[in-house]
This record gives structure tokens, sequence and C-alpha cells, in this order.
């Protein structure tokens, strides 16, 4: 039983946990922590995996800003609010849960096949992150795939003008008090 | 490293299948949102995993991207909810059937 076996057996359970929780939690808010636990499992997993930049990442964009933006739009719409959690359409929580138990046994047979359940020898990882995860990751990012990383600049700044336009309140001529034509 | 790569690619499948059954069961739109966050999170786990298994570092550079996008898609998404919002009073989806036949 090695060390990073042991990381896997107490953050996998943990993970899936979280995941449960999260949808099954009425509240909102609770929902959106029982994610945050869920995104910290998968950095401390991407660590294992020989990846400290995307571990770093993961935590401060997702659990970081993007949780932030949820909580914010929660408190936002109230909080206050219970969801209900009736049916709609008649069997379809059933339907769900057992075509969601058939992706499972489909993605695990796939697994099976492919790449079997052996413990095979993986490839040294040591020699790829050479001088360090980032210095390594920035030599394949600023070099084959220097163009997707200078168009997810347009990307980003296309979602923020569009998330500008969405929420921005329609002024009505009663809502603005301080005109100087409202004022008189 | 003596984790078996297809114990990460099975965990990332059962949290894609309740990343899946979130969108399935919740009718709240912020819910559901959060759970395709979850589905994302669970490719990005496959991605490095098949970086690890490979030896090399694409799977990592594209989570990053998909971490890009996710973040632009949830910008976007979230302003839209709370648009909603504003002209219905609530945020749930089954409110939203304008576009129903």
């Amino acid at each position: 039983m090695n060390a990073d076996l042991v990381v896997f057996w107490v953050t996998a359970p943990l993970s899936v946990f979280a995941a449960v929780a999260m949808i099954l939690s009425r509240n909102a808010v609770h929902a959106a922590l029982w994610l945050i636990v869920n995104l910290f499992t998968l950095a401390v997993l991407f660590l294992v995996l020989g990846s400290p930049f995307l571990f770093v990442v993961q935590i401060i964009v997702y659990a970081g800003a993007i949780m932030v933006l949820f909580l914010f739009v929660i408190m936002l719409l109230g909080v206050d609010q219970q969801a209900s959690l009736r049916e709609t359409i008649r069997g379809q929580r059933w339907l769900a849960v057992v075509l969601g138990l058939g992706l499972v046994a489909e993605i695990f047979f796939a697994v099976r096949l492919g790449l079997g359940l052996s413990r095979g020898a993986l490839p040294d990882f040591a020699r790829v992150n050479e001088g360090g995860n980032i210095r390594a990751l920035a030599e394949v990012l600023f070099g084959p795939y220097f163009f997707p990383f200078e168009v997810t600049s347009i990307l980003l700044i296309v979602a923020a003008i569009g998330a500008m336009l969405h929420g921005r309140r329609r002024v009505q001529d009663e809502d603005v008090i301080d005109m100087p034509a409202a004022a008189e | 490293m003596r984790t078996p790569i297809s114990f990460f690619l099975l965990l990332s499948a059962v949290l894609f299948t309740l990343g899946t059954l979130g969108v399935l069961l919740r009718r709240n739109a912020l819910v559901i949102f959060m759970s395709i966050e979850l589905q994302l999170n669970a490719v990005n786990l496959a991605l490095v995993a098949f970086s690890r298994q490979w030896g090399n570092l694409n799977g990592q550079v594209l989570a990053f991207f998909s971490m890009v996008v996710a973040a632009a898609e949830v910008v976007v998404g979230l302003a839209i909810i709370v648009s909603l919002y504003r002209k219905r009073r609530s945020a749930d989806v089954d409110e939203a059937s304008l576009l129903r036949w």
C-alpha cells in the first residue's frame, strides 16, 4: 500500500459523497458548499496525477472565482427559497437513475476492455515534468498550442461583454431619481 | 505512482453520471448549472489521467483550456439566469416555458 493509493482511497469516496450530497441538498447554498468540497478533492487528485499547476489553477479558478460567482448569484436571487423536489414528469426520477446506472456500467466496461484494471507500468512522468511542471506546460502551451491560447483571450472578452449586456438593467425613466429633470 | 489509471477513469465516470443525474433530477437552474460544472470537472479528471497514461502534457493543456471555456460559460450562464429571474421571479426551469409548444 503506497502513499498515492492511500490518497486516492481517501479522496475518491469523499469526492463521490460530496457530489451525491450536492445533488440531494435542497438549499442552493449547501449545494454550492458541497461542490467546493468536490472541487478540492479533484484538485488533490490532480496533484496525485503529477500536475501541480492544474492543482493550483483548480483551487484558484474553480473553488475561488467560479464558486464565489455562484454564491454571489445565489445571494442575489435570495437564499431563503427552498427547492421543490416534486416530479413534474411522471417516472422521470426512476428513469434518470436507471439510465445513469447504465451509463456507469457502459463506461466501466469500456475502460475494462480498453485499459484493463491491471497495474501496468506507466511511463516515467518525471522526465516529462523536467524543470518543473509549470515550465514544461508553458513549453507546450506557447509552442504547438499558441494559436488556441490566443483565441481563448477573445473568448473571455466576448463572454465578459455578453454577461454585461445580459445583466444590465433597462433604465426606465421613473427609476432614475438623480436626473436633473426628475429633481425639479 | 502505483494507482492504476483505470481507477481515476472510473471515478471520473461516476462523477460524470452524478452530474448527469443532477441535471435530470433538479429543477433549480442554479443547481443544474452546478451539476454541469461537476460534469466538466469529471471530464477534466479523465483528461489529466490520460495525460499521465501517455506520458505527455497534451491532456493537461486540454484540461486547462476546458477550465477557460468553463469560466466563460459560467459567466454567461449566470447572467442568463439572473435576467431570467428578473422576468419570472423564479429560478425554476419549469417556469421558463415561453418557447414550449
